[in-house]
């Protein structure tokens, strides 16, 4: 059946800001849907609000909307656009939301809108506790047993009859789910039954089969409409259930069910997508089995594409999502070709010869007081993913793709802390999953503990532990070489050790060497990596894409020609932590694209499944490997390549750089050398000095007694913080020495010898982020952005706003000036971002750094250049001018960035703002007035500003004036204001009344008082200086944030937001346009 | 945990895998050496790889890979063990098995290792072997004869080799009725239809699904003639998969003319072979077959497509099929033939499985419609 003609114009939902859970795993699926449909010629009409996604790159649809994703600006969108199809289920669950909002209120029948990919009805079906267990009972498929009791007697029937502990226990009816628990016996039971029915306000619970500790499957299902169907991969989680699947280490396919019973999940699976409904598209369905006896219990599905099916892809080389928009246009699977073999169907159920090991990636460190156990709720921030032919070696590659410092799978000099703990800590962590559980099972076989012992503990099937267990016992199989001679001499046992995935790095520890030294006796030897392709047929048809992991065998594809073309790889960054995540990816994409329109090869290395880099339609070869010194050499040395790109995949790439070239490789753009000199204090210093730029006086300090001296040099407050750390990792305001020297204490034990950086902190000042690009010759600004937030807050965690607000004409001329001098003394060629403070009109240049950075992407958007290509351009040595970028885009509209944050995903961890960053996303909002601009960024992020409601404002004395102003205003629009007792006095003599609490450290009622309460709706607040406000203010907004409601701490920022309300109100509602939009406007240079 | 106890002293380790060595010759001189496990001895066989990631006890035991060896590409084997249900007949056929990786078994059905099962029939087998390398040479050079050298005597590579290429191959010889039953018996006791099933090699996999959908099934040996089978007044007659050559298999041609249009007529694979044959159409060996659970097959009638399992080196042609028969399905990946039917007599015939054991049970609609032919 071909595609559906009467449908043109297609609108698709994006998922919006990166939270844990939500990824740029629906960048990937969104920008193959993009693809796809536009090339069978269909409009696009993309709306999604992170502006750090590829998706939103002005070609990928023909309007595409960065607009806050809530079901009025849809409505606006879709009354603007009439599209004649909504294709919901690519953008997460936010979209599935939305697209149910849509049809909820009608809106989509107003307009003729059609939902295609899932219906309404199957959505509701899957989501829909209790419609989705009763649609899973009438086709057969089993539920957790359960029941319910009003009385200890019949509950303990129900208990018998279920027949297995332990049991969930749910009393019916209470507040806040008191009086519930697990009972593990009968005494158990029973304490908790009779807790229960008197907490039960009907005397009533509810008792479940517990899953805890049963085996985890996954199965990726497609269908189109005519009913085919087929499994693109099964997933095998190692973590039992009890752990949430995105924290779980995953492995497909599928290792240790029997065909009869994974035919058994198979046919349940597609019986579950015809009966919740869907029609065309990818789908996950997830199952439990009891490892005692089989029994396999349907846990949820989503009817909808998922980071399970990016990861699927990228494990099966099928690309799902690109799949499930053609099949919403209407077409079948076998209508649609293979595109990894060309020829075959894709109507087939990929086959793998390897195995696919991913892990989580946490970010527990940056939230020190959460509860770092894993449960039931996704605490992971990023993934990583390996391939290998066997479980060891895939398993390995994984732990050392993660960049935590591991090397593998143990035995590389970081595995004190497990092997020092004693056999009670360690029965803990083995019963209560952390993020690194696997290195304590590591120390358990160490130990000798057995594979059923550690099973009991942790409920990983004995397969997986036998592997781990053998790995364990390898490490001294390796030692008994002696030496790396002695190694040299057993070529059986290297090449052993490497076809169980032991990096060189690994062997030089257990053989006490170098990795140099390791490196050349495997080279002496001849023992290389060979090259696989990922080709969705275990090598049974010749595969065209270019999509390759490495192994140690004998067979290695043949290097594919290049055509005379020079070879660039590109390095990726890796899993997404905090601090390092899609905005760097986009630019690695960017890389890709101007390297394949420069007439270059590009060569890819990453190891992140969730990315669009990681696409093997993005370069020309695609090398999904751990980013190591030997597995990217390996690569290089392969590829032959001329040259690589280290800028754009942030601190990972970064960190690898200065090795890589004395390896050999030509890292091209800003040398390693160059980038390190700017991270050199002295150097930087001096450079200030040189072109007479104002520098904040600091010190480098490399212990306690040695910081407190430069502290009291440079005089307090001081900005501490480790060197070489992207995110400002570690990163702390100190007031006075005492608080000076619990951080230094603290953090010199794990800064590695590296030194501590101390700088004067700016106090009240505001600062400035800039991204430029240069050709080594012209320095052309992308964008000045100022920050909303005062100075202290890291950048990556404050809004951003282009152009900038509040900054003199002079001032900007004059960032301009040392952004030009600072790229040229630090011989930039490529991108730089640079951090400049400006306090009362004086410049301050806080840091460079000659690499892309996190606001690329955003200022890329804001003003319709693609920077990371023109930059990418630079470094192949073309230059500005021919590449027509040399002056600077003054845009006629405002673009304001504002950060998401993960707190209410870590109950317990403090919701700080600090120069730590820890968002793990961003939003934009864009709108011809700045008011309207920067109030759709606090409605995309979350906190949209009110119409109605409380506001609390506590302004510091110089702002009083002008807060008077704005409270009349607001106090005029009918707002109850509540103010601190200094501003209510103010506010009282000029004739407004409010009603006055006190300062958060002033006593109560205050501020957390009110929020907790529901009563405010908007915190307005400008903070004083000093140690005390300072940290009422920073208490005042991680509460706000954490409840979702607006901060606004500057004075233009209040004009802004008052402007924007106003404006709302007087039209009625927020207007939207498209970026290509206010690009054309930019283009007819409009005024502002 | 019980199911981990129970084989805690069947261990392959790594020094196993390193100091068992086994050679893998094949006829065009390339030689693989990987370790042994399975029986220790020397053995030849033809190499055909299948690329199921589930399913190597169902694949080992299944008779239709007689004289064959199968190299299983799937990265991990042998990590849910074995156990008597998924035996698809009573003993294993093939003459030794290819792999990567050994595990040790993982699972509560398991009753006993993969290496033990395979040293109880004497097949050999041998591990450590880099698939990417053995299937790209099949892909390009088409199914090979080999040597599966995996005993203590002393062989240069160069002499396995000669052994694989000295050895007659599969061609034009009749393995089915070395696979088959020497005499009928009665697979169940009750059902409406009495069906008959011809053993060519056949599957239990068939046999369980003949009986799910009310057939009360005699197997027969596969050189049972016409008349006999007949003579036990059948509502419909089965022929079954079994090994190798169908053109080897004469004696089967003339009792299935005869069967046609007298009964109900359903072939898998072989059977299918031998229906499509005596009908007269004419056949080929496929480059290197079709082996695996993943064959999307698309059904001409009803425009549906299956995901199939299958398991065959020979192929009815599809531009010399008789005008008597009618071809119903196809192989979406090269377009061969995948069923056939009779354009005026119930009978009908598919290349591929629809029993699975091992693989998706898609096609097993086809044993419903048997029956519903037989009903008519």
């Amino acid at each position: 059946m071909p595609k559906r003609t009467d449908i043109k114009k297609i609108m698709l939902i994006g998922s919006g800001p990166i939270v844990i859970g939500q990824g740029c795993e629906f960048d990937y699926s969104g920008v193959q849907a993009c693809k796809v449909l536009k090339k069978e010629g269909y409009e696009i009409i993309l709306v999604n609000s992170n502006p750090a996604t590829i998706m939103t790159d002005p070609e990928f649809a023909d309007r595409t909307y960065i607009e806050p994703l809530t079901a009025d600006i849809l409505h606006e969108i879709i009354r603007r656009e009439r599209p004649d199809a909504l294709l919901p289920t690519l953008g997460g669950q936010t979209g599935l939301n939305l697209a149910m909002e849509l049809h909820g209120r009608g809106i989509l029948k107003r307009y003729g809108t059609e939902l295609i990919g899932a219906p309404a009805e199957s959505i509701n079906k899957a989501e829909n506790r209790q419609l989705f267990k009763q649609t899973m009972l009438s086709i057969g498929l089993e539920l957790p047993r359960s029941g319910s009791a009003h009385s200890l007697k019949t509950a303990l029937a129900v208990a018998e009859a279920i027949g297995s502990w332990p049991l969930i226990i749910r009393p019916g009816f209470t507040l806040g789910g008191t009086g519930g628990g697990i009972a593990h016996n009968r005494g158990e039971f029973i304490d908790i039954v009779t807790r229960g029915l008197k907490a039960s306000k009907n005397t009533e619970v509810l008792i479940e089969e517990s899953l805890l500790g049963w085996k985890e499957f996954e199965m990726e299902v497609m269908r189109d409409k005519k009913g085919g169907s087929v499994i693109v991969c099964s997933i095998e989680n190692l973590d039992p259930m009890g752990i949430h699947t995105g924290d779980s280490i995953t492995v497909a396919p599928i290792q240790t069910l029997t065909d009869t019973e994974y035919q058994k999940m198979r046919d349940g699976s597609l019986r579950v997508m015809e009966a919740i409904g869907v029609e065309t598209g990818g789908a996950n369905v997830q199952w439990a089995v009891n490892p005692e006896d089989g029994r396999q219990i349907i846990i949820e599905m989503n009817p909808r594409v998922s980071r399970s099916s990016a990861l699927a892809s990228k494990a099966t080389g099928f690309p799902i999502a690109k799949i499930a928009a053609l099949l919403a246009v209407g077409y079948t699977l076998d209508e649609i070709s293979n595109d990894i073999t060309g020829e075959t169907s894709a109507c087939f159920e990929p086959a793998l010869d390897y195995v696919v090991t991913k892990i989580p990636r946490f970010a527990f460190e940056k939230f020190p007081k959460a509860d770092p156990v894993l449960g039931t709720q996704m605490k992971s921030v990023g993934e990583a993913m390996a391939i290998g032919r066997t479980f060891k070696q895939s398993f390995q590659k994984a732990l050392r793709s993660l960049e935590t410092g591991r090397a593998g799978f143990g035995s590389d000099g970081c595995d004190e802390k497990y092997e020092s703990s004693d056999d009670g800590t360690l029965e803990n962590e083995l019963k209560t999953a952390g993020c690194d559980r696997v290195f304590y099972i590591r120390s358990a076989f160490k130990r000798g503990w057995t594979v059923e012992k550690i099973h009991e503990l942790t409920k990983i099937d004995a397969y997986f532990l036998r592997n781990m267990e053998e790995l364990a016992a390898f490490e001294n199989e390796i030692a008994s070489a002696g030496d790396i001679s002695g190694l040299e001499r057993d070529r059986g046992l290297f090449f052993q050790a490497k076809e169980f995935g032991y990096s060189d790095r690994q062997i030089a520890h257990i053989l006490q060497c170098s990795e140099s030294d390791v490196m050349k006796a495997r080279k002496n030897l001849g023992i290389r990596p060979v090259y696989s392709v990922v080709d969705t047929c275990a090598g049974e048809f010749e595969a065209k894409t270019p999509y390759y992991y490495s192994t140690y065998g004998e067979y290695s594809e043949p290097v594919r020609p290049r055509n005379g073309r020079k070879s660039i790889m590109i390095l990726g960054g890796g899993p997404n932590r905090i601090g390092q995540g899609i905005e760097f990816d986009y630019c690695c994409v960017h890389a890709a694209f101007a390297l394949k329109s420069a007439g270059y090869e590009s060569v890819m290395v990453n190891s992140n499944p969730e990315t669009v880099s990681t696409d093997y339609d993005i370069s020309d070869k695609l090398y999904f490997e751990p980013l190591t010194l030997e597995d990217v050499m390996n690569v290089y040395e392969r590829e032959n390549c001329d040259g690589v790109i280290v800028q754009f995949g942030g601190q990972t790439p970064l960190n690898l750089a200065s090795r890589l070239s004395e390896a050999g490789a030509d890292i091209i753009g800003t040398s390693p050398a160059d980038i390190e000199l700017a991270e050199d204090r002295d150097f930087f210093k001096e450079l200030a000095a040189k072109l007479g730029i104002n520098h904040p006086p600091g010190g480098i300090a490399y212990g306690t007694e040695d910081a407190v001296r430069v502290a009291s040099e440079i005089g307090y407050p001081v900005l501490v913080r480790p060197s070489f750390v992207l995110g400002g990792r570690g990163m702390v305001i100190a007031y006075r020495e005492g608080h000076l020297r619990e951080y230094v204490d603290s953090a010199s034990a794990d800064s590695g010898g590296k030194p501590i950086l101390i700088d004067r902190f700016l106090e009240d000042a505001t600062e400035l982020d800039v991204d430029c690009i240069s050709d080594g010759n012209t320095v052309a600004i992308g964008a000045i952005i100022e920050h909303v937030e005062p100075a202290g807050i890291h950048s990556g965690d404050s809004a951003g706003i282009i152009p900038p607000v509040t900054i003199s004409e002079e001032a900007e001329d004059k960032i301009r000036v040392y952004t030009c001098e600072l790229a040229k003394h630090l011989r930039v060629c490529g991108l730089m971002n640079i951090q400049f403070a400006v306090q009362s009109g004086k410049v301050y240049i806080i840091e460079a750094n000659p690499r892309a950075s996190r606001t690329v992407p955003f200022a890329s958007k804001a003003i319709g250049v693609p920077m990371a290509q023109l930059a990418t351009k630079c470094m192949l040595g073309e230059s500005l001018g021919n590449l027509g970028f040399t002056e600077e885009i003054k845009i006629p509209y405002t673009a304001v960035k504002e950060a998401v944050f993960p707190f209410i995903k870590f109950p317990g961890a403090d919701a700080v703002l600090s120069p730590e960053m820890r968002s793990t996303g961003e939003v934009m909002g864009i709108d011809c007035s700045r008011g309207l601009a920067y109030l759709k960024s606090q409605l995309a992020a979350g906190n949209g500003l009110p119409e109605s409601g409380g506001v609390f404002i506590s302004v510091k004395d110089a702002d009083k004036d002008a807060a008077a102003e704005i409270v009349k205003e607001l106090f005029g629009m009918g707002f109850v204001i509540y103010a601190t007792r200094g501003t209510s006095t103010m506010l009282y003599n000029k004739g407004i009344r409010t009603e006055a609490v006190f300062r958060i450290s002033g006593g109560r009622p205050n501020l957390l008082d009110l929020l907790d309460e529901g009563r405010i709706q908007w915190v307005i607040t400008t903070a004083e200086g000093g140690e005390e406000a300072m940290v009422d203010e920073i208490r005042m907004r991680s509460q706000a944030i954490s409840r979702g409601v607006p901060t606004t701490s500057t004075v233009p920022g209040m004009f802004s937001a008052l402007a924007g309300i106003k404006e709302k109100r007087d039209f009625g509602r927020l207007e939207v346009c498209s970026l290509q939009e206010y690009h054309r406007r930019r283009g007819r240079g409009e005024a502002r | 945990m019980r199911i981990i106890k129970l084989f805690g002293e069947f261990m392959y380790n790594w020094r196993e895998k390193r100091l068992k060595k086994a050679v893998l010759a094949l006829e065009n001189g390339e030689v693989f050496s990987g370790w042994s496990f399975g029986a220790a001895v020397d053995v030849n066989g033809e190499v055909v790889f299948n690329t199921g990631m589930t399913g190597y006890e169902e694949i080992v035991s299944d008779p239709s890979y007689a004289g064959q060896f199968v190299a299983l590409t799937a990265a991990e084997i042998g990590n849910y063990g074995t156990n008597a249900r998924d035996m698809e007949s009573r003993k294993l056929f093939l003459n030794g098995l290819v792999i990567q990786d050994l595990n040790y078994p993982s699972n509560y059905r398991s009753e006993k290792p993969l290496d033990v099962l395979l040293k109880e029939y004497g097949v050999p087998g041998i591990g450590g072997i880099d698939m990417r390398r053995l299937t790209k040479i099949l892909r390009s050079e088409g199914t090979q004869k080999a040597f599966m050298h995996c005993s203590d005597k002393d062989m240069s590579g160069m002499e396995c080799v000669k052994a694989a290429g000295m050895w007659r191959g599969l061609d034009g010889l009749d393995y089915a009725s070395q696979v088959s039953v020497d005499k009928p018996y009665l697979w169940n006791e009750s059902g409406v239809f009495n069906v008959t099933a011809v053993d060519f090699g056949i599957k239990y996999g068939i046999l369980r699904r003949l009986e799910e959908n009310d057939m009360r099934v005699t197997v027969v040996p596969a050189v049972t003639s016409a008349e006999n089978i007949l003579k036990m007044k059948p509502d419909g007659v089965v022929l079954s998969n079994g090994p190798a050559d169908p053109g080897a298999v004469r004696y089967a041609m003339d009792c299935v003319k005869a069967l046609v249009g007298k009964v109900p007529l359903m072939g898998i694979c072989l059977g299918h072979q031998l229906f499509g044959i005596a009908m007269g159409a004419g056949y080929g060996r496929l480059k290197f077959g079709h082996h695996g659970c993943n064959h999307p097959v698309k059904n001409l009638l009803t425009g549906n497509v299956e995901i199939t399992s299958q398991n065959h080196n020979f192929a009815l042609e599809a531009d010399r099929l008789p005008s008597c028969l009618e071809l119903t399905h196809i192989n979406l990946n090269d377009g061969t033939v995948e069923g056939v039917r009779h354009r005026s007599e119930p009978a009908f015939g598919v290349q591929y499985h629809p029993e699975a054991a091992p693989g998706p049970n898609d096609s097993a609609y086809l044993f419903a419609h048997f029956k519903e032919i037989m009903g008519r």
